[in-house]
């Protein structure tokens, strides 16, 4: 008797409860739907082709069928070995990442510091005057920075000059410095960092840093082990979004030095030898092994950062994720 | 310990301690300004570089010894001829102003504006090594050729429409999506959302031939839909600034709606939305930007077809061409740069907050 009694009032409860459930999980999927079809369509398969592609000998200007992929099994890979760009080109692209990713990092927490300080004037209008190159477009900013860098007229120079160095770099056209020049373009656009580091530099609580002062700690310690340590996971985040960045850069190159990487293959660096084998060359088979390459070096160096990164940063909240 | 002691030696002597703290108060103030003002100087240095060129002759650019700022070389009219002025140095080690009227190697015939009663007379001293005179004079020729020669305009509408299109396709994709992240229980949802914030490691190289082969394919290469397209399913940094927006505003609001009998759709369009305007904003601007500076994909589908290119792509290829103008170059920065940084003045506060939500809580 009562264990009907109790089928005749759970089983509706428990249907209208899942009816619920069900529908409010047709409405979730309804509203995810979008991403997960861009996922597939512009991202997941698209990756899988390019692997596909990779072992094949396709070229841009075959007609697009079936009969046009010829399995070629690893002869574009083989070929990486024989390219005479490639190995150049990666260490462009990696040394662009050695100078910029440290540079991307201390210039913008320079500045951040500077704008959080107590003692600044006016913090508003600095604020916003360093973020102002930061929305200037990349082709914007690759003109004026190949004017305010050009050897003999540039600013930059002639304030070299009048500071007393007789021989400025000629950057651009200089093999040794073009690469550097890139870098302090990069850097020029340091408002997103500067703003993010700023954040974290605010949410330090005052106490830590009244304890430190107590306790007799000098500024110098006070930053080394207090400030840093609590703005690791805005560090963290800087350094990964950098890191990513690095190893895809290459438009303002491409606009300075053409599609040679001019001065002598200095701005060759390895995203712009994968557009110019498919997008300039058509070799579309030998392409998709670079593209391969920039993405395992990517996915690589970010899983490098969070298995060493994430001991060293300290989350105050305890949560890892 | 350490506080008694302090405590006791600002009682000791209060007058003295504070005048010295506001005195130093006032040099730590000015110390750290005037180092502002220097990194800014440095910082804004390739700034007024541009603005500065942009208003220059091309000869200006290059002659060595010019002033930074738009000049002309000043001149001086005599019986209705105009003669360049110059700063010719006199005996006493003193300068005097003199419009050249005839150049000689080793003397001039020149006039002195001060004094034009005294007429043409000859002077010793060597022309070139006196130092000219320049007066301010901002050309404006650099920006309407530049103007003509890239179809500023034409270019300008199609990066406004580029822009605006694809802006609206990511607002509305980007708000069901972060709406299903945030409001519905769905088996796998962590495990989606980990997927979705792991393609911002995603290089474009990785997928860009495949589809390009799959547009052309579809007859879309040469045309703007490949651009716009994707737009219109999301990305993983808007969604994520959405997400963290929309867990923030209060549950108890869309319950009541749904008791009312409204419908997720509705409560979406009537609550979340409204509430959740700023976040709204800071995405409309960064989309806004993120379409107007893209240059290598609309290079790429848009090769050769130089009627729909946007201004990124425009510039790009006008530049390349004319290296040899910086006057020319530095007005098409200009131009390209004016629409982002005005709106950015306009907007300063949503955009900061924006950037803040997406590198900070994380």
């Amino acid at each position: 008797m009562s264990a009907v009694t109790n089928d005749l009032v759970s089983a509706p409860t428990r249907s209208r409860i899942s009816a619920h459930t069900r529908r409010q999980r047709t409405w979730g999927l309804m509203f995810l739907l979008p991403w997960i079809i861009g996922f597939f369509a512009f991202q997941l398969l698209p990756i899988l082709f390019t692997v596909f592609i990779s072992f094949t000998d396709y070229t841009a200007t075959r007609e697009f069928k079936w009969g046009s992929f010829n399995f070629v099994g690893f002869e574009n890979y083989q070929r990486l070995l024989t390219d005479p760009v490639a190995l150049p080109s990666m260490g462009v692209t990696l040394k662009f990442a050695l100078i910029g990713i440290p540079l991307g990092l201390i210039v913008p927490l320079s500045v951040a510091l500077l704008v959080n300080s107590k003692h600044l004037i006016a913090p508003n209008v600095f604020r916003t005057l360093f973020y102002l190159p930061t929305v200037i477009p990349v082709v914007a900013g690759t003109i004026i920075f190949n004017g305010v860098l050009n050897a003999q007229s540039g600013w930059l120079n002639l304030t070299l000059k009048a500071l007393g160095v007789t021989e400025p770099p000629r950057w651009f056209t200089d093999p040794v410095w073009a690469g550097f020049a890139l870098n302090l373009l990069t850097i020029w656009a340091l408002g997103n960092a500067m703003v993010i580091l700023l954040a974290g530099l605010q949410s330090v609580p005052t106490e830590l840093y009244e304890a430190a002062t107590v306790d007799g700690a000098g500024p110098v310690t006070r930053f080394f082990y207090i400030t840093i340590p609590m703005i690791s996971p805005v560090i963290f985040y800087n350094v990964t979004i950098g890191v990513i960045l690095a190893f895809q850069f290459f438009v303002p190159a491409l606009l300075i030095g053409g599609t040679n990487g001019n001065p002598q293959g200095a701005l060759m660096f390895f995203p712009m030898h994968f557009y110019r084998e498919s997008f300039v060359y058509s070799h579309m088979g030998y392409a998709a092994v670079l593209a391969a390459i920039i993405f395992v070096v990517t996915m690589a160096a970010t899983g490098l950062l969070f298995y060493f990164g994430q001991r060293l940063v300290y989350y105050a909240s305890g949560d890892m994720s | 310990m350490a506080t008694t002691t302090v405590s006791r030696g600002v009682a000791a002597r209060p007058s003295s301690k504070r005048s010295s703290r506001i005195g130093r108060d006032i040099v730590s103030k000015l110390g750290v300004t005037g180092l502002g003002l220097l990194m800014l100087a440095v910082f804004l240095l390739p700034l007024a570089y541009v603005l500065s060129t942009a208003f220059k002759l091309d000869t200006q650019v290059t002659t060595p010894g010019a002033p930074l700022y738009p000049a002309a070389p000043a001149t001086y009219t005599y019986e209705g001829q105009e003669y360049p002025l110059y700063d010719v140095p006199t005996e006493d080690g003193g300068t005097r102003r003199l419009a050249v009227v005839n150049p000689y190697r080793e003397t001039s015939d020149v006039v002195d504006p001060a004094q034009p009663e005294l007429g043409v007379f000859n002077i010793q001293g060597r022309w070139r090594t006196w130092e000219a005179v320049y007066s301010f004079s901002p050309e404006w020729e650099n920006f309407s050729t530049a103007w003509r020669q890239v179809r500023f305009l034409r270019l300008f509408r199609n990066s406004l429409l580029l822009a605006g299109i694809s802006t609206i396709g990511t607002l509305i994709a980007c708000i069901l999506v972060a709406y299903g992240f945030t409001r519905f229980q769905l088996p796998g949802r962590n495990i989606l959302f980990i997927i979705l914030i792991s393609t911002i490691v995603l290089p474009p190289q990785a997928t860009i031939i495949p589809l390009y082969i799959f547009f052309s394919k579809l007859g879309w290469a040469g045309t703007w839909l490949p651009l716009l397209v994707p737009g219109f399913f999301a990305n993983a940094y808007d969604v994520f600034l959405l997400r963290q927006y929309f867990a923030s505003i209060p549950r108890e609001l869309d319950e009541a709606a749904m008791i009312d009998g409204a419908n997720p759709l509705r409560i979406l369009i009537s609550i979340i939305i409204p509430q959740a305007l700023p976040a709204i904003t800071a995405v409309t601007i960064f989309h806004f930007f993120f379409v107007w500076n893209q240059y290598f994909e609309p290079l790429v589908y848009l090769l050769g077809k130089d009627w729909l290119y946007p201004i990124s792509v425009g510039i790009g290829a006008y530049v390349t061409t004319f290296q040899n103008y910086p006057g020319r170059s530095a007005a098409t920065a200009v131009m390209a740069m004016a629409l982002p940084a005005i709106m950015f003045f306009l907007a300063q506060r949503q955009f900061m907050q924006g950037v803040v939500v997406t590198g900070v809580e994380k």
